[in-house]
């Protein structure tokens, strides 16, 4: 039970990393990416292409792709998404779906349906561990990525609190138009928020490929565990995703000692049970309302 | 100079400013009053462009304005304290005034001076916005337009739901800010008095057009009562005869 937890909250820190963006972009923007997960397994395949391809440093590979990934998202911002959010709640949903079928044939129809990992590119951190006592192993891997987790989440929360790019933001969220007529070009913010989601989608993306094997259709289900995590942990609230993440690793890991074929099942259900009881005597299940339901958790700074 | 001319907006079908023009000099004050629905904060969102569905022109220090964002409208000059404050809750008194001086045009107004010039924002730097009284609210809205180091700004139902004392207060920290002549503000006011004794001219609205415009001094409150009222002044005579 207590390796389950521990796994669990390992666990708990890659999705902390893939649903920061997610979070983050819901929260500035009001736009649910649903080519969130996607666009995190594009930059894994880039970087394991970077990696089998051209033997680039592991770690070269990741900081390259980073930017790139950030670049991608200011102009996914400033020329589609952007552009479909005046055309009311459902065109994003719909232009942010085809876009993650898109990746996912691209990567298909370039790397093939063949799975792929960086596990053989990291050496013995692939499967090395630390031994605790009660017969505990613990995997570096997972420790190194919830601390890079931890790492990025409060490089975010200081982004957020004592920088000007950080206020904007904050201002941008609460109320975009008086953001405007304080002089915040929102627009910019906004693709900068986006720019941002993508380097931690990339991130995650590469978490994603060390501990496990993907494939081209790895995206939704990763989008899935990411949106959980947010519903959670609350939009807009840094460690509410980190919280999140840890509880949805945590019913996983449980859910997956009971028997494998729960690892999923569990993580639903308590995402069910969260998601009821945020919109408990609400009258409605739609997102709109369940949007309403997290606002009061918009993205917190110095002041919150 | 401030110059709106021939304004028109929209609120789908139904049109809530129809031509509206006037000007603004600099360290001038100029009132506006008009009944709710006059088409008032539709004006003056079209003016600092929150409000797309206009046409006419907009012209800041002889610069058309009019296709510019409210940002970079407010990077020219022109700023607005939005009906409702519209403060960010979340954040302090200290972060929304800092934010709109990050963002906003370099000059004489830093937080040190908007704190000298309303006094009362510095025992609540700390505060969230979002717990303010009403009175504090707007004093942070005001010190947040003049962060940006406006040219003009305009103010939308600059007392509306304060109480007599925050209006005073109000009023006092206004009234340094016109004696200052840097800026030229355009106030929306409902107290018909105040607003003559406020500002240097009236303009009156009624059904999205201007009914009445003058100095301050020529005008008398029955002329402003009649074309607020929309009323013909035999007929506010009359009416004012039988009360």
């Amino acid at each position: 039970m207590l390796d389950a937890i521990i796994q669990g909250i390992l666990l708990g820190g890659y999705y902390a990393i893939l649903a920061a963006g997610l979070s983050l972009m819901l929260g500035v923007t009001r736009f649910l990416n649903l080519a969130h997960g996607d666009l995190a397994v594009l930059a894994a395949y880039l970087i394991i292409y970077l990696v089998a391809t051209w033997h680039m440093p592991i770690l070269w590979a990741i900081v390259l792709m980073l930017p790139v990934m950030g670049l991608l998202g200011w102009a996914l911002q400033a020329f589609l998404f952007a552009r479909t959010m005046k055309g009311g709640f459902l065109l994003p949903l719909l232009t942010t779906f085809g876009l993650g079928a898109v990746i996912q044939n691209g990567i298909y129809g370039v790397f093939s349906s063949d799975v792929k990992s960086l596990g053989n590119f990291i050496g013995n951190l692939a499967w090395a561990s630390w031994k605790l006592p009660g017969h505990i192993s613990v995997g570096k891997l997972p420790v190194y990525i919830f601390v890079a987790s931890v790492v990025v989440l409060v490089s975010l929360q200081l982004l957020l609190s004592f920088t000007k790019l950080g206020r904007a933001m904050r201002a941008t969220t609460l109320d975009e138009e008086a953001a405007e007529l304080s002089g915040i070009d929102a627009r910019r913010i906004q693709r900068a928020t986006v720019a941002i989601a993508m380097v931690l989608a990339g991130l995650a993306g590469a978490a994603l490929a060390m501990r496990s094997l993907i494939n081209p259709y790895t995206g939704p289900t990763q989008l899935i565990f990411a949106f959980e995590a947010v519903v959670i942990g609350g939009i807009g609230s840094l460690w509410g995703t980190l919280a999140g993440g840890i509880v949805l690793g945590i019913a996983q890991s449980l859910g997956a000692k009971i028997s494998p074929q729960l690892f999923q099942l569990f993580g639903h259900l308590v995402f069910l049970a969260v998601l009821w009881w945020r919109l408990k005597g609400s009258g409605s299940l739609g997102l709109g309302n369940l949007l309403r339901s997290l606002k009061g958790q918009s993205i917190k700074g110095e002041s919150a | 100079m401030l110059e709106v001319k021939n304004i028109q907006a929209r609120h789908g079908l139904l049109q809530a400013v129809r031509g509206v023009s006037f000007s603004v000099a600099k360290g001038e004050v100029l009132g506006v009053i008009g009944a709710n629905g006059a088409g008032k904060t539709t004006l003056f969102r079209a003016i600092t462009g929150v409000h797309a569905d206009m046409t006419g022109s907009v012209l800041l220090n002889g610069e058309d304005i009019s296709a510019l964002r409210p940002a970079k409208r407010v990077a020219k000059g022109l700023a607005m304290v939005p009906e409702g404050r519209r403060l960010f809750p979340d954040m302090s008194v200290r972060e929304n005034l800092q934010v709109a001086g990050e963002h906003g045009r370099r000059g004489d107004w830093t937080l040190a001076t908007v704190l000298d010039a309303l006094p009362a924002l510095k025992p609540i730097l700390r505060s969230l916005a979002g717990n303010l009284s009403g009175g504090q609210r707007q004093a942070v809205a005001i010190g947040r337009a003049l962060m940006t180091n406006p040219d003009f700004v305009i103010m939308d139902e600059v007392s509306l739901g304060l109480s007599p004392i925050a209006i005073e207060g109000l009023y006092e920290s206004l009234g340094q800010l016109k004696a200052s002549g840097k800026t030229g503000i355009v106030v929306v006011e409902q107290d018909l008095r105040r607003a003559m004794a406020f500002s240097d001219r009236i303009v009156c609205m009624l059904e999205g057009t201007i009914t009445l415009e003058g100095a301050s001094g020529t005008l008398t409150h029955d002329d402003i009562t009649n074309a607020y009222f929309g009323l013909e002044p035999e007929a506010h005579e009359r009416s004012a005869a039988h009360a």
